[in-house]
């Protein structure tokens, strides 16, 4: 198992540098000649207004946050699933109980409206 | 085992006889792990280009184009072409841009869409390395490319490119809910996370044993790639090209690597959970299943192909809530279906894995996907109705509103609550 682990290590490896390989390549091969226009910020053609970091919408929270209630609950389906099959009907009618428990929760969210997009 | 039926194992073999002429044990392990790391990366690399060249064929003759046809016969040196272009273009970097981040982004990219090839079997014994928790680091692991694109969004400083990332964080995560509930019904009957005992456990294809799974997990794998319909982070005509706006030449790339190489390795995902990995009849007398995999991994891009070629862009509000609305509660359905029919099967006497078993569950799944349909046009009726009584009596003040209707009626469909809402509001 650590020996699989270690090939996943240098597979990392290798795929940084069949990413990076190409970098280093095209910084021998490629011409320099850089000017003002050029590396000003590309906004159709409309003159930039501003800085890019600024506030954004708070629905984009909202969702992070329901996606991260759904996570933590596949956190506990993993578990379950793989030792499935030895399991009693009594523990795969509990898992079907909390499964609805937070099949409430995304109701929740919907009948809130936190799940549509303004 | 012969040379037809995996020449790889075959090759790897001849190779550590010679190795171990002038080598000590330790020094032919280490030297193979890297060799077969650094072939698996270079297949990577080389699927890239075949899906890039599969991709523009397929889409140019549904539009009734030519495409490609001038590098090679049939064009088939043109992703090399490409790749020389990219190498030879100027790298720009944007005034006031992040630079490490910007620079560290398309690499992550990149790194996030090969490493899952990893865990991925393409034959028995043909697999980098079986870690038997392969589907869980497969999960992991692609989830890193969401924030790839968040650091190059942010990087860029452009508002653009900022709104693309903030699109795909919404849309990825999103997607990411119903792709990982999914996912469980097959490791659940399988008894396995590694991707081996799951292809091993499907005497029966999951796909006829877990439609609605397949085809969520089909889906969302879709749009965790961001092609087209679900294509809205880099949605050309209103954000110009979203996350990647700012990069050119080598950068630019591999952005477009990461995409290729991310939507071959879900087709390979979705082969080994649902299509039986490497399992397939005999052809000419011959086991070839390294062949059988590459061939269902290469239809499934194709139906990507085909979707890319012939559904226009979801609108991000259509987006959304067709994945909360439709496809988690389905996903949560299944999840509670398939439990109890596959006990209900064994309780009748059948044994997993066989096909009386398998018509069984099938036969759940369609019910519940008949349902979830049936429910889905009676609200998207309800919503239309809604929106179409106040048009005859103020015909002017909500006329925006029930071509709204119109136009939202399915995804807005598994809405429930949406419809009385609507209707309270007159």
């Amino acid at each position: 198992m650590l020996q699989d682990f270690a090939f996943v290590g240098i597979f990392i490896v290798v795929a940084i540098a069949l990413a990076g390989g190409p970098l280093i390549l095209a910084w021998l091969v490629r011409p320099a000649k850089p000017n003002p226009i050029k590396s000003s910020t590309y906004e159709c053609g409309v003159e930039t207004y501003g800085d890019a970091w600024v506030q954004f919408k708070v629905q984009y929270y909202i969702y992070a946050l329901v996606f991260v209630l759904f996570d933590i609950e596949t956190v506990f389906l993993f578990p379950w699933a793989v030792v499935y099959n030895q399991l009693p009907l009594f523990a795969v009618l509990e898992m079907a109980l909390f499964i609805l428990i937070l099949t409430g929760a995304l109701v929740y969210a919907w009948r809130k409206g936190d799940l549509e997009w303004v | 085992m012969n040379v037809i039926n995996d020449p790889f194992t075959w090759l790897a073999g001849q190779l550590v006889n010679w190795l171990s002429t002038f080598m000590p044990a330790n020094g032919v392990s280490i030297t193979m792990a890297v060799l077969r790391a650094a072939s698996l990366g270079i297949f990577a690399l080389v699927m890239f280009m075949v899906m890039t060249w599969i991709e523009r064929k397929g889409v140019a003759r549904i539009q009734n184009r030519i495409g490609p046809n001038l590098a090679g016969p049939w064009g088939i040196f043109q992703p090399l072409a490409d790749g020389v272009k990219a190498l030879t273009k100027e790298d720009i970097t944007p005034d006031h841009a992040d630079r490490i981040v910007y620079n560290i982004a398309p690499i992550l990219s990149a790194v996030a869409a090969m490493i899952v090839f990893a865990a991925i079997p393409f034959g028995p014994g043909l697999i980098g390395a079986d870690i038997n928790i392969g589907i869980l680091y497969i999960l992991a692991v692609s989830g890193l490319g969401v924030l790839a694109i968040l650091m190059a969004g942010w990087s860029s400083n452009n508002k653009y490119a900022l709104l693309g990332a903030f699109r795909v964080v919404a849309q990825l995560v999103s997607y990411e809910v119903p792709l990982v509930l999914s996912i469980v019904a097959p490791v659940m009957l399988a008894g396995s996370l590694s991707l081996v005992t799951i292809v091993e456990k499907q005497p029966v294809w999951f796909i006829l044993v877990l439609p609605a799974s397949a085809v969520i997990v089909m889906l969302s794998g879709m749009a965790e790639v961001g092609r087209s319909p679900f294509d809205l982070l880099d949605a050309e005509s209103e954000i110009i090209a979203g996350h990647h706006i700012e990069y050119s030449g080598m950068k630019f790339a591999l952005f477009f690597l990461a995409e290729y190489v991310h939507a071959f390795g879900v087709s390979c995902i979705v082969t080994a959970l649902f299509l039986g990995g490497w399992r397939g009849p005999d052809i000419a007398g011959v086991t070839v299943p390294w062949l059988w995999f590459f061939i269902k991994a290469v239809l499934l891009f194709n139906i990507m192909v085909w979707a890319r070629g012939t559904l226009p862009r979801l609108r991000i509000d259509q987006l959304m809530a067709f994945n909360w609305k439709f496809l988690v509660p389905l996903s949560l359905a299944s999840l509670i279906v398939v439990p109890l029919a596959d006990r209900l099967a064994q309780g009748m006497g059948l044994t997993q894995g066989s096909w009386p078993w398998a018509l069984v569950m099938l036969a759940f799944n369609v019910a519940m996907i008949l349902w979830a349909f049936a429910l889905v046009s009676a609200a998207g009726r309800r919503a239309r109705m809604a929106a179409q009584v106040p048009a005859e009596v103020t015909a002017a003040e909500s006329h925006d509103e029930s071509g709204y209707g119109e136009e939202h009626g399915l995804a807005h469909g598994a809405d429930a609550g949406h419809a009385p809402a609507a209707a309270g509001a007159h």
